[in-house]
């Protein structure tokens, strides 16, 4: 019988993404409620020196395969691993996160595995002995319980949702043969050209600062540059404002941009358009700083100022400043 | 050099979305139906392809009915040929089953660049195209913005956080498509005329050979859960407003 609530870790370089302390720390919480343990799978080069950290929280085994060509990550070796493995061991639940790299593996696990996924997950459940997972869907203007009736059940989690706990335990840490066939490797990562602005990925902040068409133009963006600054945040933008050419697609949140999930979201002359929405609904709290007061941003913010940006925000600078002086 | 691109009819962003009292789904009546914008990318990608190397644009989707018409706006687009995979039993299916269809469907005709959507956004899944690729036995590149061939592979750009990638992959290869590859074209009035007497074919899934086995269900469709009402500061100056907002976000909401 599938038995196990494991997690597949996700590491550059030797260093762990933040995600996968979240992804431990919600299957940990489930592994309570079923009695089970918590399996985690670690892949990477020159990473069995770090395994045993992810017993900081609540990991009890760590299942290791240390191989050149799993840096840097390429879905074909990566996914090939894991499924032996997850065949092998036969676990209850597998939980991924839902960030680029984990978007992009645990999609073909799903077909490797001949089971189903709940993608960007933003709450877990158990009833009955089976996950119930929950996201939502159609750019959030609902939820779906989705429930995976094949092993494992997969989820993949929205990073920044699940908060990473602390539950020490010695994890064991068991290396395992990924069985890799360089012939089967069809895919090959030629180059990683890193976005040298030092800032955290939009995905990963815990504080955004955003601007939409009210900025004006590029230039506008310095201010929001300067609160972000003080603020330790990343600078996002709307979907008119990268049209525009005035912020990298990159910036762009919402539908066809990013989805997003800070402690904090301040928008910035942004109208809050349902696509824009679908990108930052899930953000713990919301600041709206626009004129319109009958702006549809304000229906979703926790806090709003209904005045122009232009005067508002460097004097939130500076007040932000002067409080964490 | 012969192109297949996924397409899935989803309502509209715009569309108002309701969910059913019981939570079984949501009310479809008055829905207006599109091209998933990801899928737009991918068939214009296609097209490019097509353009430069030669070849056919073969347009596979699976649906009801409805689902012919956004077949049609991908012809009406230049794609030569349409697949309509329409059968009750893969109504909602999960994507391992959409993509057990899709890919006995393509297994049929010549492939050397498949392209999905890197998500539906109904769904918002995000799982078909590579599921479709372990099918087929091929690679995936996924959240792809750039896209060049050179000989029997393509290099492409995927995003990840903080950084961008470039990647090798040979072919027959799964590129799901991300908002930056290109800007979808719209279909011109001829192109209309002339889509109407594109041949598409009409398939099930028996005559796919296709069995539909469920692996996941949405057992229940809610409203979105509700969000306490929110605070509009007032104040007679800017900086009164930003003094109170501060004060704000660092006492009571504890996020600064
Ligand atoms: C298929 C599809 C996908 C889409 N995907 C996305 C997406 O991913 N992300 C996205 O953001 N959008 C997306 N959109 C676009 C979306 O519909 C809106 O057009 C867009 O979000 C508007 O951007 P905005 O709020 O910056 O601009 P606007 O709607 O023009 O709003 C600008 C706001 O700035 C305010 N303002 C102006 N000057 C000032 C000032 N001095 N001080 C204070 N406030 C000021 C105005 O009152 C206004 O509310 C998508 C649309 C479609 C059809
Ligand atoms: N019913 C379908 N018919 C054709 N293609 C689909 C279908 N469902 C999903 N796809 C393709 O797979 C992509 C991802 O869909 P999803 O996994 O549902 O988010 C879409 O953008 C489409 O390209």
């Amino acid at each position: 019988m599938a038995k196990g609530v494991w997690i597949v870790a996700e590491q550059r370089y030797g260093a762990y993404r933040k995600i996968s302390f979240e992804l431990v720390s919600a299957a940990r919480k489930l592994a309570d409620q079923l009695g089970e343990e918590v399996g985690a799978i670690l892949l990477g080069s020159g990473i069995e020196g770090i395994a045993g950290e992810l017993g900081k929280y609540g990991a009890d085994k760590v299942y290791v395969a240390d191989n050149a060509l799993f840096e840097p990550y390429t879905t074909d070796a990566h996914a090939a691993a894991i499924a032996k493995l997850v065949k092998e061991q036969n676990p209850s639940i597998l939980l991924l996160g839902a960030s680029a790299q984990g978007k992009d593996l645990s999609s073909r696990l799903v077909g490797k595995l001949a089971t189903g996924m709940a993608t960007d997950c933003v709450d877990l459940k158990i009833a009955d002995g089976k996950l119930i997972s929950i996201r939502p869907m159609y750019a959030g203007k609902c939820n779906g319980e989705i429930v995976v009736s094949a092993f494992p059940q997969m989820a993949s989690l929205r990073p920044n949702v699940f908060p990473a706990v602390e539950k020490p335990k010695t994890a064991e840490v068991v290396k395992f043969d990924p069985g890799l066939d360089p012939g089967q490797l069809k895919t090959k990562v030629l180059e990683v050209q890193k976005d040298t602005s030092g800032k955290v990925d939009l995905t990963e902040a815990n504080v955004i600062v955003s601007g939409g068409r009210g900025m004006k133009g590029p230039e506008g963006y310095g201010i929001l540059e300067e609160l972000a600054d003080v603020l330790g945040a990343t600078v996002g933008a709307s979907r008119a404002a990268v049209d525009a050419g005035w912020r990298p697609q990159k910036d762009q949140v919402g539908q066809t941009g990013k989805v997003v999930s800070p402690n904090l979201y301040i928008a910035c002359g942004i109208s809050g358009a349902i696509q824009h929405l679908a990108g930052m609904g899930s953000s713990k709290y919301i600041v709206a700083i626009n004129k319109d007061p009958d702006a549809p941003i304000f229906a979703r913010a926790d806090y709003g100022i209904v005045d122009d940006l232009f005067k508002v925000v460097p004097e939130l600078t500076k007040e932000v400043k002067k409080l964490l002086a | 050099m012969n192109i297949v691109a996924c397409v899935k009819q989803v309502p509209d962003t715009e569309a108002a979305i309701k969910v059913k009292p019981d939570g079984s789904g949501i009310e479809e009546a008055g829905i207006k139906w599109v091209m998933n914008p990801y899928d737009e990318f991918g068939v214009e990608e296609a097209l490019k392809l097509k353009e430069k190397f030669g070849g056919d644009v073969t347009i596979v989707s699976v649906g009801p009915a409805r689902a012919l018409e956004t077949i049609r706006t991908a012809l009406a687009m230049g794609a030569d040929k349409g697949i309509h995979i329409n059968d009750p039993a893969l109504e909602g299916a999960d994507a391992y089953n959409i993509a057990a269809a899709l890919a006995a469907a393509i297994k049929g005709i010549p492939h050397d660049i498949i392209f999905c959507g890197q998500r539906a956004i109904d769904d918002d899944a995000g799982q078909v195209g590579s599921v479709l690729a372990e099918f087929l036995g091929i690679p995936q590149v996924t959240f792809v913005t750039k896209l060049d061939v050179e000989g029997a592979s393509i290099k492409v750009i995927r995003p990840i956080e903080g950084a961008q990638l470039l990647i090798q992959s040979s072919l027959p290869c799964v590129v799901t498509a991300q908002k930056g590859l290109n800007e979808p074209r719209y279909a011109s009035l001829p192109g209309i005329m002339k889509a109407k007497k594109k041949p598409v074919d009409v398939k099930d899934a028996a005559g796919l050979g296709v069995t539909v086995a469920p692996k996941a269900k949405i057992a229940k469709t809610l409203p979105p859960p509700a969000r306490p009402p929110g605070k509009i500061i007032c104040g007679e100056e800017p900086a009164e407003k930003a003094r109170e907002l501060a004060k704000l976000l660092r006492e009571e909401a504890k996020v600064i």
